[in-house]
Parts: structure tokens; C-alpha cells; sequence
């Protein structure tokens, strides 16, 4: 009976979620079968699973799927190591802090991706412009949630450090930085999504790469089918990506 | 029963370990400056247990963080046996009001702390650590993190974690202000074991009566805004103690005198806070 209990706790969220996937394309199958939705703009949840093997063996889906995975796992790279470090530099130094917090969320929002055309020129119809794309798009979440998380550590702890007469380093790598680690797993989670999007929107603009390239040449071709089944190759990526944070996270704060 | 008159300073002054002589603290507020505590003077014995009792807002957290160091820019002097205090004292430990576990630390690595940053080794200092942890009565606790436990248990690992480093006089802001009075008596035990076998020396701040009572060798009571030492009463309870002293006519002695010390000064603190409130609200818009 508790072993019931335990495999309906352990893998229910799973079921259902898998579960709920099936059921809504069951249901879109039915809906466009029916006429309810145009096939011609919505394929038929059947023909992208047909079309799986096509784009497998004829797309070269999995050397391309590698080629975005680079791009986005140096994109991610760079955005951990300068969005961290500018994160904790601006908690320091306040008065930077205050002259450039509202650009930075500023460009939180922005879209970047229109800015495609001067990385073009900077560094050349290239996987580094597309690095570059994710990179910029992902970088001002983290930097502002690595501040949040260092501000918000609470006072208290900071003063039992003082009383055990920590040096500035020691209550920064001791004290702030694991206290501000959840808020900065929350930036790099929002920073991941943003290079993402990116680094496949790029390739589709620049006709270049990877999964983005590919997803292009294939809506060009109205090859709708293979156009759903090569972006079910992104969302790939993004679970790839997510599982890997998700390990990192545990990892790091286990309380958690 | 008795009750040492003012002042302050001259009790045991010459033998104390602690000695907080003529302290005042004034801060600057919208309203003007304040004066938190005004000429404070107290002194604590080598294995006493001192508390100091007084309602809100009679400075009782600024004279803590004032002794431990982590507030500057006040006249008079804190010293600790003849060290005068100018910072956070290796000498002093604190216990803080506020919850102050490190979410992301088990208990054992919570306590080990204070060694990890005395740069002991490892293997010493978990065993070290270990000793404490057993000492505050969380045995089989040390890989439980720090939100798996209640909040009395939680302040005995802040507790655990203060004694590792081994403090001369362990200093305590109303520790177990946010627990229930029952946890509150039976962790007021642990204190007291804790302190005849360590023959800790300890200030212990806070406005509960009882829990002074229950575990100190005198009470300094304090006055309402500005913070002044109004007596010093000397506790004359038989040590070993426990909670059930409470029950004892002399306990309920000691506390209806301090209440009544305590009651005009409780009373003037909420007038002032009624009197603030009525004047934001006439201020507002």
C-alpha cells in the first residue's frame, strides 16, 4: 500500500503532465480532422510525428540540434560568468549601482534581436554573432536578480558575521553569495529563456546554423509538419538546459 | 529579597569581566535626535547571568549591538576584561532576536561555523561541533537543514553555534521572542544547564519577566525612552534551578516587584506609541 503511495507521489506529476500533452494533441487531431481548424495552417499532430524520421534523416536535425546547443550552452556560459560578476560589482559599488540599474533593467525589456545587424558587423555572418545575440538578450536578468539576492540577504546574518569578525571576503563567499544563490538560479533560469530565444531566432534570421536555420528552410519549403517537428527539437534544448540548472541548483543550495 | 540601589557601576565593578560604563547612544530621526540610551552603566561577574529587562523602545537592542560591537559612534566605554571594546570581541558570542541559522548549512556545518573560520580542520571541528550540538539536546539532528526543524530548535543551533567559538560572555537579544512560553521555560532549562556546566558568563536582554527571572543572578531594569538604569534587583533563587521554579512563592515575588518597576514605564512606552500613531494619522492626508 505505501509503495502504491510512493509511486503515485513519485511519478503522478509525471503521468499527468505526459498525460495532459497527449490528451490536448489528441485533441487538436481531432478538431482539425473535423475541419475545426485549418490543416493548412495547423498540421495534424500524426503528420509532424510522421515527419520526425524525414527531418531526422534529410535535415541532418541532430548535427544541426548540436550546432544550437554550442551556441546557446557559450551563450549561457558567458552570461553566468559576466551577469554574476556585474551583479555583484554593482551590489558594491553603489553609486554605479544607482547611475546604471534602471539601463540594465531597461534592457531587460528590450528587443535585442532587432539589434542583429550591427553584431552582423562586428563579427561577421558567424556562430559567435549568434553567441554574442543570446548572450546580450540573457545577460540583464541575471545581473539584476544577483543584486536582489545580495541586498535581500537578511540583516541578521550579515551581523553574525560581523560578531564572528569575518573579513570583507569571507562574509561575501560565507554569507551573501550562498544567501543570494536561489535569486541567481532565478535569474539564470529567465536569462537561459531569453538566450534561447534568441540564439534560434538569429539563426532564422541570418539563414544560418543550426535548429533556427533549419526550422526557416523548412517553413519556406511550407514543410509545416517538419516546421513543428524541428521546434520540438528547441524545446529539446530548453529541457536539456532546464534539467542541467535544475542539478546545478541542487547542488549548490541542497537546503532547497 | 532585595533590591540594590542605583548606581549601577559600582556593583562588582572591580571583580567584573564586562564592565558597559556610562554608555550613551543618540540617533538622528526625521523627528530630531534620539536619545536611545542615556548614561548606562553595568558591570557583569565572571560566571554570572545577568539580564536586563525593560519594555520597547528603552534601547535594550542598541545596548546589545552597543556591547557586541556591531554599533559605533556612542560616548562611554565597553570593556572586556580591561580590553576596551572597539568592534565585534572574539571574547563576546552573540544570540541574536532574529532567526539566524544559515538556511543553506545542516545543522552540524550551522555549528562548525565559527571553527571553519578559525580555520580548524576539518575532522576537528565536526567533532568539536558535534559536542555542542549534543550539549543543546539536537543529537541526530546535524544533517537536518535548518527549515526541516522548529524555531526552538533552531535557536539552539544559533545557540550551538555561538558556544563553539567559545565565547567569554555569551550576549543574548530576547532569543526566544518569537516562541510559544512553553518551548520558551523548557529551552529557559537548557539555558540554565547549559550555563552551570559551562559556568558561562551571560547577558541575557529581554522583556519577558519570567524568563528573567528564571535564569538570572540580577535583573537591571530599565526605563522607557531614553534607556536608563532605573534598579538592579538581585535574584536570590537557589541554583541548580528549572522552569518549575516558577511556581515558587519567591519567583512570583521577584516578578510582581519588577512588574511593578516595569508597569510605569511599560504604560509611559504605550502613550508614546499612541500618541505617534495619532500624530502619522493627522499628518496623512
Amino acid at each position: 500500500m505505501t509503495g502504491v503511495a510512493t509511486a503515485k507521489t513519485r511519478f503522478g506529476p509525471a503521468l499527468l503532465g505526459i498525460g495532459g500533452l497527449v490528451a490536448v494533441l489528441v485533441l487538436v487531431e481531432i478538431l482539425i480532422r473535423a475541419g475545426a481548424i485549418n490543416r493548412f495552417i495547423v498540421p495534424m499532430p500524426s503528420e509532424i510525428g510522421a515527419s520526425f524520421e524525414r527531418v531526422i534523416v534529410e535535415e541532418d536535425v541532430f548535427g544541426r540540434f548540436w550546432q544550437t546547443m554550442k551556441e546557446a550552452f557559450w551563450a549561457i556560459v558567458l552570461i553566468t560568468i559576466v551577469g554574476v560578476s556585474t551583479g555583484v560589482l554593482l551590489h558594491r559599488v553603489t553609486l554605479l549601482r544607482r547611475a546604471t540599474e534602471t539601463w540594465v533593467a531597461a534592457l531587460a525589456s528590450a528587443p535585442t534581436v532587432l539589434m542583429y545587424p550591427l553584431f552582423l558587423v562586428i563579427f561577421g555572418r558567424s556562430a559567435l554573432t549568434i553567441t554574442m545575440m543570446g548572450f546580450v538578450a540573457g545577460l540583464a536578468p541575471v545581473i539584476l536578480k544577483t543584486i536582489e539576492g545580495l541586498s535581500g540577504t537578511r540583516r541578521v546574518l550579515i551581523n553574525v558575521g560581523r560578531s564572528l569578525k569575518l573579513t570583507e571576503t569571507q562574509l561575501f563567499w560565507k554569507i551573501l553569495f550562498p544567501a543570494a544563490l536561489p535569486n541567481i538560479f532565478v535569474g539564470l533560469r529567465l536569462g537561459m529563456i531569453f538566450a534561447l530565444i534568441n540564439v534560434v531566432g538569429v539563426e532564422f534570421l541570418i539563414n544560418f546554423g543550426g535548429l533556427g536555420q533549419l526550422i526557416n528552410e523548412l517553413a519556406e519549403r511550407y514543410d509545416l509538419a517538419g516546421t513543428y517537428a524541428a521546434i520540438s527539437f528547441v524545446v529539446l534544448i530548453s529541457v536539456v538546459f532546464f534539467m542541467f540548472t535544475e542539478k546545478a541548483e541542487r547542488w549548490l543550495t541542497p537546503a532547497n | 529579597m532585595s533590591v540594590t540601589p542605583l548606581p549601577a557601576s559600582r556593583v562588582r565593578t572591580q571583580d567584573a569581566i564586562l564592565v558597559v560604563d556610562d554608555i550613551v547612544k543618540r540617533f538622528e530621526t526625521p523627528d530630531g535626535i534620539l536619545t536611545a540610551v542615556d548614561h548606562v552603566s553595568l558591570s557583569v561577574a565572571p560566571e554570572e547571568f545577568l539580564g536586563v529587562i525593560g519594555p520597547s523602545g528603552c534601547g535594550k537592542s542598541t545596548l546589545f549591538n552597543v556591547i557586541g560591537g556591531l554599533l559605533d559612534g556612542y560616548e562611554g566605554q565597553v570593556s572586556v576584561a580591561g580590553d576596551r571594546v572597539s568592534g565585534p570581541h572574539p571574547a563576546i558570542g552573540m544570540i541574536f532576536q532574529e532567526e539566524s541559522t544559515f538556511p543553506w548549512r545542516t545543522v552540524i556545518d550551522n555549528v562548525a561555523f565559527p571553527l571553519e573560520i578559525a580555520g580548524v580542520p576539518k575532522a576537528q571541528r565536526i567533532e568539536r561541533a558535534r559536542h555542542f550540538v549534543s550539549l543543546v539536546g539536537l543529537d541526530g539532528f546535524e544533517k537536518r537543514y535548518p527549515n526541516e526543524l522548529s524555531g526552538g530548535m533552531r535557536q539552539r543551533v544559533s545557540l550551538a553555534r555561538t558556544l563553539a567559538s567559545e565565547p567569554k560572555i555569551l550576549l543574548m537579544d530576547e532569543p526566544f521572542a518569537s516562541l510559544d512560553e512553553q518551548t520558551r521555560l523548557l529551552l529557559g532549562d537548557k539555558i540554565l544547564q547549559i550555563q552551570q556546566q559551562l559556568k558561562q558568563t551571560t547577558l541575557l536582554i529581554t522583556h519577558n519577566i519570567t524568563e528573567a527571572v528564571q535564569l538570572s543572578d540580577r535583573i537591571v531594569v530599565m526605563t522607557y525612552r531614553p534607556g536608563r538604569v532605573k534598579r538592579i534587583v538581585d535574584i536570590n533563587l537557589p541554583r541548580p534551578r528549572t522552569s518549575e521554579i516558577v511556581s515558587s512563592e519567591a519567583f512570583g515575588r521577584y516578578v510582581a516587584q519588577i512588574w511593578s518597576d516595569l508597569r510605569e514605564e511599560a504604560s509611559r512606552g504605550l502613550r508614546d506609541t499612541e500618541s505617534r500613531v495619532l500624530q502619522s494619522g493627522e499628518r496623512r492626508p
